[in-house]
């Protein structure tokens, strides 16, 4: 006997929400997914009407997604936006140049700006010739620093009031799980907030609009809607810590559900005893970039490629910032230690 | 394993004392000999209670045994921590409670008693005044057991001093003595009771869920009893590893607001009774070692979720996970661990929000005069909770609505799982 949706009750109910377990129709699971969005970005405050907004755009199911909603809810409720997609080029053979191909598609299918920035022109590095030097461990803090500071330049160049990432709930939960596992109560505090808020001049701020929708949800709604998106896993990528913290949550979230959910919840909640060290805004010495350090972590890893010292980013590198601003060279206890470890 | 052990007796001299050959290996480079070992254990337990000034000369502290190595441990540390010379010797006056949860694993009379019979043994030989409590108690718990009492007048770390001092110089004689042992039977279990409280575990329909409302029944019923017997301290016996483990379950759980007092080391969300975790400095392996070396008797006692697979239940998933993480990252459990002491207790008072069923704050605020008010009408919240399991009523009534807003975001979930088939329930989701 054919389910009938539990919301209009009218059509046959062709999938069941994996967030509420609801068996609806193709066009009440569209309305449910976008209106959730839509309450997000309202009571968080995320935009005002007006503003320029660049959406991080990998050509991966998030974004597309991301990309895609923004624009029906831009539309349908007139928020005034004027959209952009911001791609970041990382030189990954096999993986980013095909999933750019993506993000140019979905320029024309969105009509929609594109801006692309790449590692190469940013910092002269690309992630194929940093992980012939780094190796397979410790790739992704090099990826991660560097795109981050990649997304902030490229929404300058751009001229854009806000970026928007395409962050959903699983990945939220990831972050916290992970920063559980490390350790990190300083990033344990910030990591839930659904955008981050700049006074300063150097900095776009950025928000999460997914933040609550399900990855599982997002793929469905991608491959209902038909949506045109990469959907290879990075090829750098299987040693990351976080596949723990990932694998944990898949399991939590076949025992219950709402474990994603909770997650986060519990994110959001935990209180922070007084007295705790945070870590304090400034700038960078070299490059102007915000940075809590004397030298941003992205200086520090370049620093550490250009001299052949992988290891410098990685780990305590707190005494090595005045050396490397006045150019002094290491010594050679010193250079051994930061010397990649042969494989 | 043993070749290793071997090895390292053979070839290596304890760190600390260099002189006899080392017995264990704790951590990556510290292989201890035995009575060094012994000594560092000692010291742990008493370092832990002296730096946290919370238990004062003379006060009444409930042993909560369980009957596994932790606890058990506790127990022997708590003995040889009085029976030392004066200058150093603990100070206060233990007693030992142990819960008798064979009703929740559908153990047998003859079973239960047996197991029962093991522990009196073991509690005898201790010298200290023990109760031996059946799970089954707790559905005769008033409603008040959830309040938050008023705490005696808070002592500040300078009085802790002046009490010590104080203890030294009368030595101790105005302070109560260990009592002695009662004679305790044990109590006979009326069979309609068992039967009720299997009703209640048996209507949560997630393993989950069960341990939470096992945890919390366990906790209240063990708080009830320090408030009737006079004990002002409840100890607990949960090991580095188990806090750790918990304190995953509990970010899983959405009880990232209550981390402070679930694993911290001293927990005052009752008031009166504080409880406090002696055992948290000692992972699971320094416990292991200690109780084979100086031959620590404990109880095997099976619980809800042994030999039950990975993903039956949040807990088993996460004991699981963190004990294979920490074989590839051998400071997975500490690091987690220490993230409690970042954390800080979101004070209530009295007149505060609370949860009745973990009497903690959250985002989802509750007032006890609220909850008073619909208890004195409805007899106790355990009868209430009984006869919402056993009806299995749906969120529609008002009862559960008012239950609903009486309680903390976790304990809403394993509400949930008990008055509901439908694991998503809207009674939960208010997004």
């Amino acid at each position: 006997m054919p389910v009938q949706c539990s919301s209009c009750s009218e059509k046959r109910a062709v999938l069941k929400r994996p967030k509420t377990g609801h068996s609806l129709c193709k066009e009440c699971f569209f309305w449910a997914f976008e209106e959730e969005i839509h309450q997000t970005i309202v009571s968080a405050k995320l935009f005002k009407t007006g503003e320029s907004v660049g959406i991080a755009a990998s050509g991966g199911k998030d974004s597309t997604v991301l990309a895609h909603v923004m624009k029906v809810l831009n539309e349908r409720y007139s928020y005034g936006l004027e959209l952009m997609l911001l791609s970041v080029d990382e030189g990954i053979t096999g993986y980013r140049d095909d999933s750019l191909e993506t993000v140019k598609r979905n320029q024309q299918q969105y009509e929609l700006p594109l801006k692309i920035v790449s590692y190469e022109e940013l910092y002269g590095w690309t992630m194929d010739a940093i992980v012939k030097q780094v190796g397979l461990k410790n790739n992704c803090t090099f990826c991660g620093v560097f795109r981050r500071q990649a997304l902030d330049r490229g929404a300058i160049m751009l001229k854009v009031d806000k970026i928007c990432t395409g962050h959903n709930a699983d990945d939220v939960a990831e972050t916290v799980l992970m920063n559980v596992l490390r350790g990190d109560i300083a990033r344990l505090r910030r990591c839930t907030t659904i955008s981050t808020d700049s006074e300063n001049e150097g900095v776009v701020p950025r928000c999460k609009p997914l933040k609550y929708a399900y990855e599982k949800e997002i793929v469905l709604y991608a491959y209902f809607k038909k949506l045109d998106y990469f959907s290879t896993e990075c090829i750098y990528s299987p040693n990351a810590y976080r596949g723990y913290a990932r694998t944990y949550l898949k399991d939590l979230e076949s025992v219950r559900p709402s474990s994603i959910m909770d997650v986060i919840h519990s994110g959001e909640n935990l209180s922070v005893r007084e007295g705790v060290k945070m870590p304090v805004q400034g700038t960078c010495s070299r490059c102007g970039y915000i940075s809590s350090q004397k030298l941003c972590k992205a200086c520090v890893l370049l620093e550490g490629l250009n001299r052949g010292l992988p290891k410098l980013g990685i780990g305590k590198h707190h005494r090595f910032h005045d050396k490397i601003l006045s150019q002094q060279p290491l010594t050679e206890e010193e250079e051994r230690k930061l010397k990649a470890v042969d494989f | 394993m043993a070749a290793l052990l071997l090895f390292v007796s053979v070839s290596k001299k304890c760190v600390k004392c260099k002189e006899a050959p080392a017995a264990l290996v704790i951590r990556a480079g510290d292989a201890y000999c035995r009575l060094c070992f012994k000594d560092f254990f000692i010291h742990k337990f008493k370092a832990v209670l002296g730096k946290n000034r919370i238990i004062f000369p003379g006060e009444k502290v409930l042993l909560a045994v369980s009957g596994g190595p932790s606890s058990c441990s506790m127990l022997r540390q708590v003995q040889e921590g009085l029976s030392q010379k004066a200058n150093k010797k603990l100070r206060f006056v233990p007693g030992v409670a142990f819960i008798d949860e064979g009703a929740a694993i559908g153990q047998s009379v003859e079973e239960r008693q047996r197991t029962v019979a093991e522990l009196q043994a073991v509690f005898q030989a201790t010298g200290f005044p023990f109760y031996i409590l059946p799970l089954e108690q707790v559905l005769d718990l008033p409603a008040s057991v959830v309040a938050t009492n008023p705490s005696p007048s808070e002592q500040p770390a300078s009085a802790y001093k002046a009490a010590v001092h104080h203890f030294v110089e009368t030595d101790g004689s105005n302070f109560p003595r260990p009592q002695e042992p009662k004679k305790t039977l044990l109590p006979r279990v009326q069979e309609s009771h068992t039967l009720m409280l299997q009703q209640l575990l048996g209507s949560v329909k997630t393993l989950t869920a069960r341990e939470e409302l096992l945890n919390t029944l366990r906790q209240h019923l063990l708080v009830h009893t320090a408030r009737t017997e006079g004990y002002s301290k409840l100890m607990l016996g949960d090991s580095c590893t188990r806090l750790a483990v918990k304190l995953l379950t509990s970010i899983s759980l959405g009880r990232g607001a209550q981390l402070a007092q679930d694993t911290g080391f001293s927990d005052s969300r009752y008031g009166d009774i504080i409880l406090v975790r002696p055992m948290r400095d000692y992972s699971a392996k320094e416990v292991a070692y200690y109780n084979h070396l100086f031959t620590v008797p404990y109880v095997v006692i099976p619980s809800v979720d042994t030999k039950t697979v990975d993903k039956a239940s949040i807990q088993r998933l996460t004991e699981s996970f963190v004990t294979k993480l920490q074989t590839d990252f051998p400071s997975t459990v500490s690091t987690i661990y220490r993230l409690q002491l970042h954390t800080c207790f979101m004070h209530i008072s009295a007149l505060n929000i609370s949860c009745v069923l973990q009497v903690s704050s959250d985002s989802l605020a509750v007032k006890p005069s609220t909850f008073f008010e619909a208890s004195t009408a409805d007899s106790s919240l355990w009868v209430l909770i009984a006869e919402l399991s056993v009806l299995h009523l749906y969120y529609r009534l008002p009862e559960t609505t008012r239950l609903k807003s009486l309680l903390c975001y976790s304990c809403a979930l394993t509400v949930r799982d008990m008055v509901s088939d439908d694991v998503f329930d809207p009674f939960m989701h208010e997004l």
